[in-house]
């Protein structure tokens, strides 16, 4: 007779193996990272450039620039772009981020011959048509109003510019912001952004000696830009810390997004405090969702997280939750705080947490694409695949002991920035 | 190509094995042929509700979760209106604890009334969160009850409102489990780096025993042909004026659906697409415009939905938007544009195939379509459709009679010019 009630046997996640990139570069001199892995024919390029000239006046340069780059070259209007690239079936995308801006290409192997060109004219020769950034500005300003009413989105605004003030990583965007931007300084932002010393490139996907190649002949050319630019560098100091209330009366949730500044990925503690963070509420099982979800019902969901930028890292709590219990899911949140401080975490939690991590680990490493991710991470942090080693190796080894001591060291809710938006 | 292999246990499993060693992981994916459709129209919400209560224990395991995590695995599972979907991924050595897992929860819950307490509570939190406190947010609460009047499509998967959440009974629960949830209503998809016969020994092991259960006839009240245009109108505390036109399209598995898939793309697939391009570059009515298609087993939803550039008239963009249909009744879409659309899906197709978890759930729906290895032939029937049967679909579909339009209109604006 089966004995439903005892577990199966199980095994510990021992192995787990990244695939490395190889480097190759361009005759322009761009590196080139490749993850050639996957049985597809397909591939992804990502031409990412470090963002520059941070100017706190002008927040929306390097958006703007990010969002129009395909919409117009001295060659193609913006609707031969899109023609072109949607004909071949591929995807073009563009990413800004806090630290980098990305131009990224999906397409099927066999199209890349001819979906590159256009890539090629869009990081060389776009004109950021003036029509085209009217359009931009009129629709981003809406896009803006619908997600000023949205409280997850003002909590994490407001959260970002109490911890980061004006910068690329707290910058509080208003709709005048949209107002201020200018044809000429666009043109000016990509001359210094887009250019060849400021580029590094990721490829995933089946990318063989024939396919680079072909990147190599397309874009390893001279590129048209070569403007000078100073690489953005910030410090934090003089953060915003304390309770900050975004009153909405009529909100039926109330949207809280607390935390403090922390360490980077560059930090011998980061992978310790990534293990604490998952205790506390990087995973479903997680503390705070078993106590303010599972046991109380309070929300649908909240959730911890560690990130790490380039100048600076951060830990937040985030979640939305019924305004008639917002206080009390801010003392649920204090008091699982508290306890990660006060007592040692129990071995039975300490093993599952283990194992959910190397497990979650294993399986992030899903594709091609992941591991190309994965390098990412390291390489923008100026460090290897030892950081890797080096997580596995804590996440198999970290104490209780050790565990209290860094949320001590860095969960002291009294420096927290607290912000609220809705009801208390 | 997805390949796999089937087998159907002696109590009405179905079990399909996706083998792929490229992977250390395995899933293990179920889905229940139960949605929001087969409520009953006081108790809607509850297919979903339902869900949250499979994570709160079953008969013979306190917790799902924690056996699961604890040997590095993930779990979550979604609802729609037409299935309820399982999923489980986790490293392939320890795919037995899954199959201990989901047979237990298939076999019996725990039925815990603090479970039904809490999650009653979270689900209200769900609805509010995603329905209630945004803006926007209840268009399809609005917009269903409109396009459809008998079917049970009508409803929301979240359900009608929240005091039907609140008043969901154990009783319920308990039938609601016994109706639905048992082997001949679900089929299940092992993928990953795994073996048939692994599969087929620890299927027999845990699933084997678990009784055939009562057969759920499925009887739902048809829809009628709508014959005359419904408008509603909504006027609330948000930004912009929208709009949205929903128009019946075929089942699922009607020989023309993909078609109107098409269709849609060729209005609203990327920047070059007809709307993109016509009403939001070229006469800027909207900030942001789409199409797309509901996707749903029984009759579907053919929408468009924008919002508004401020200064520009309901009626106006309204008019637009019908200039564009009339286009696709009058003219066929031309080669390129077909060439096009067929290429996305192309790729589309192919990058799917790049996750295992969406390869099983994939699966999981061709089989209850009708036969999982349509999967693998989908994209021969977008590949032959003709810009002739665009146009038919065009014709058959875009009447006034057949369109519900909901205007969402902001009382900001109105509050400012008074």
């Amino acid at each position: 007779m089966l004995n439903r009630t005892l577990a199966p046997e199980s095994k510990l996640v021992d192995e787990i193996s990244f695939i490395e990139p190889l480097k190759q570069v361009l005759d322009n001199g761009i590196p080139v990272f490749t993850i050639n892995a996957g049985k597809q024919e397909l591939v992804r390029i990502e031409f990412i450039f470090e963002n520059v000239n941070w100017d706190p006046s002008k927040p929306l340069e390097a958006i703007a620039v990010s969002h129009l780059i395909n919409n117009g070259t001295t060659t193609l209007t913006a609707k031969e772009i899109a023609d072109k690239v949607d004909y071949y079936g591929a995807f073009l995308q563009t990413e800004y981020g806090a630290d980098q801006t990305c131009v990224k290409l999906y397409t099927l192997n066999k199209h890349l011959n001819s979906v590159l060109p256009i890539l090629h004219s869009i990081i060389n020769d776009s004109i950021f048509p003036e029509q085209e950034l009217v359009i931009f500005i009129q629709n981003q300003k809406q896009s803006l109003q619908v997600s000023l009413q949205k409280n997850d989105f003002l909590a994490r605004k407001h959260f970002a510019n109490a911890l980061f003030g004006d910068t690329p990583y707290g910058s509080n965007i208003q709709p005048s912001h949209y107002d201020d931007l200018k044809r000429a300084d666009l043109c000016d932002y990509f001359k210094a952004a887009y250019k060849p010393e400021n580029c590094t490139i990721f490829v995933a996907g089946k990318f063989e000696e024939t396919e680079f190649n072909i990147l190599n002949r397309i874009m390893g050319n001279g590129w048209n830009n070569d403007a000078a630019s100073v690489g953005n560098k910030f410090n934090f100091s003089s953060i915003h810390k304390g309770e900050i209330l975004v009153e909405r009366p009529d909100a039926i949730q109330s949207a809280i997004r607390m935390g403090t500044l922390a360490i980077t990925r560059n930090h011998p503690d980061f992978p310790g405090f990534q293990v604490l963070n998952c205790l506390l509420g990087g995973y479903f099982g997680s503390r705070l969702m078993a106590n303010i979800r599972e046991d109380k019902g309070y929300t649908y969901g909240i959730g911890s997280a560690v990130a790490s930028l380039k100048d600076a890292g951060y830990f937040f709590i985030a979640t939305e939750v019924g305004a008639e219990v917002c206080n009390s899911a801010l003392n649920e949140i204090e008091k699982e705080i508290s306890i990660l401080k006060d007592e040692l975490v129990q071995d039975g939690e300490l093993a599952l947490v283990r194992n959910y991590m190397l497990g979650s680990m294993l399986g992030s490493l899903e594709n091609a694409f992941s591991h190309a991710d994965k390098f990412k991470n390291v390489y923008f942090s100026g460090l290897d695949y030892s950081y890797y080693e080096n997580y596995i190796k804590t996440v198999k080894s970290i104490t209780a002991a050790d565990l209290k001591d860094l949320a001590n060291k860095y969960l002291n809710t009294d420096d927290f920035t607290k912000v609220v938006v809705g009801k208390k | 190509m997805v390949d796999f292999n089937r087998f159907t246990l002696a109590n009405g499993l179905r079990v399909l094995v996706h083998e792929d060693d490229t992977t250390p992981m395995a899933v293990l994916n179920i889905l229940y042929d139960v949605g929001a459709r087969d409520e009953e129209q006081d108790k809607t919400g509850f297919a979903h509700l339902f869900e949250h209560l499979m994570f709160g224990g079953s008969v013979n395991i306190p917790s799902y979760d924690e056996p699961l995590q604890r040997v590095g695995g993930e779990n979550n599972a979604f609802t729609s209106n037409d299935i309820t979907n399982y999923y489980i991924t986790l490293p392939a050595v320890n795919l037995e604890t899954a199959f201990w897992l989901e047979s237990d929860r298939m076999l019996s819950l725990a039925f815990s009334e603090k479970s039904l307490e809490t999650q009653r509570n979270v689900v209200c939190e769900e609805f509010k969160q995603r329905y209630l406190n945004q803006p926007y947010g209840d268009v399809w609460l609005k917009l269903r009850p409109l396009a459809y009047k008998t079917h049970p499509y009508r409803w929301a998967t979240i359900g009608q409102d929240l005091k039907q959440i609140e008043d969901a009974k154990m009783e319920d629960v308990k039938a609601f489990f016994k109706k639905h949830y048992n082997p001949q209503n679900a089929i299940m998809v092992v993928g990953g780096n795994v073996k048939i016969e692994e599969v087929k020994v620890l299927a027999e092991k845990w699933f084997a025993p678990i009784p055939t259960g009562e057969k759920y006839v499925r009887n739902l009240p048809k829809e009628a042909v709508q014959t005359e245009g419904r408008k509603d109108t909504v006027i609330t505390d948000v930004p912009l004026n929208a709009i949205y036109m929903a128009f019946k399209m075929p089942a699922r598995i009607d020989s023309e659906y993909q078609a109107f898939d098409l269709m849609s793309d060729v209005l609203s697939q990327g920047q070059s697409s007809r709307l993109y391009h016509s009403l939001l570059k070229e006469q800027q009515l909207f900030s942001d415009i789409h199409a797309y298609i509901s996707s749903s087993i029984d009759e579907g939803l053919f929408v468009i939905e924008g919002k508004l550039v401020e200064g520009v008239s309901v009626e106006n963009a309204e008019a637009a938007i019908w200039a564009e249909l009339d286009k696709l009744k009058a003219e066929e879409v031309t080669d390129v544009e077909i060439t096009k659309v067929k290429n996305k899906s192309e790729s589309i197709m192919v990058f799917a195939e790049m996750s295992l978890l969406d390869k099983a759930m994939n699966l999981a729906y061709y089989e209850l379509l009708g036969d999982a290895a349509t999967l693998n032939t989908e994209i021969d029937k977008y590949l032959a459709v003709t810009p002739a049967r665009i146009q038919q679909a065009a014709k058959a579909t875009f009447t006034k009679e057949q369109c519900s339009t909901l205007y969402y209109l902001t009382t900001q604006l109105t509050t400012q010019d008074a």
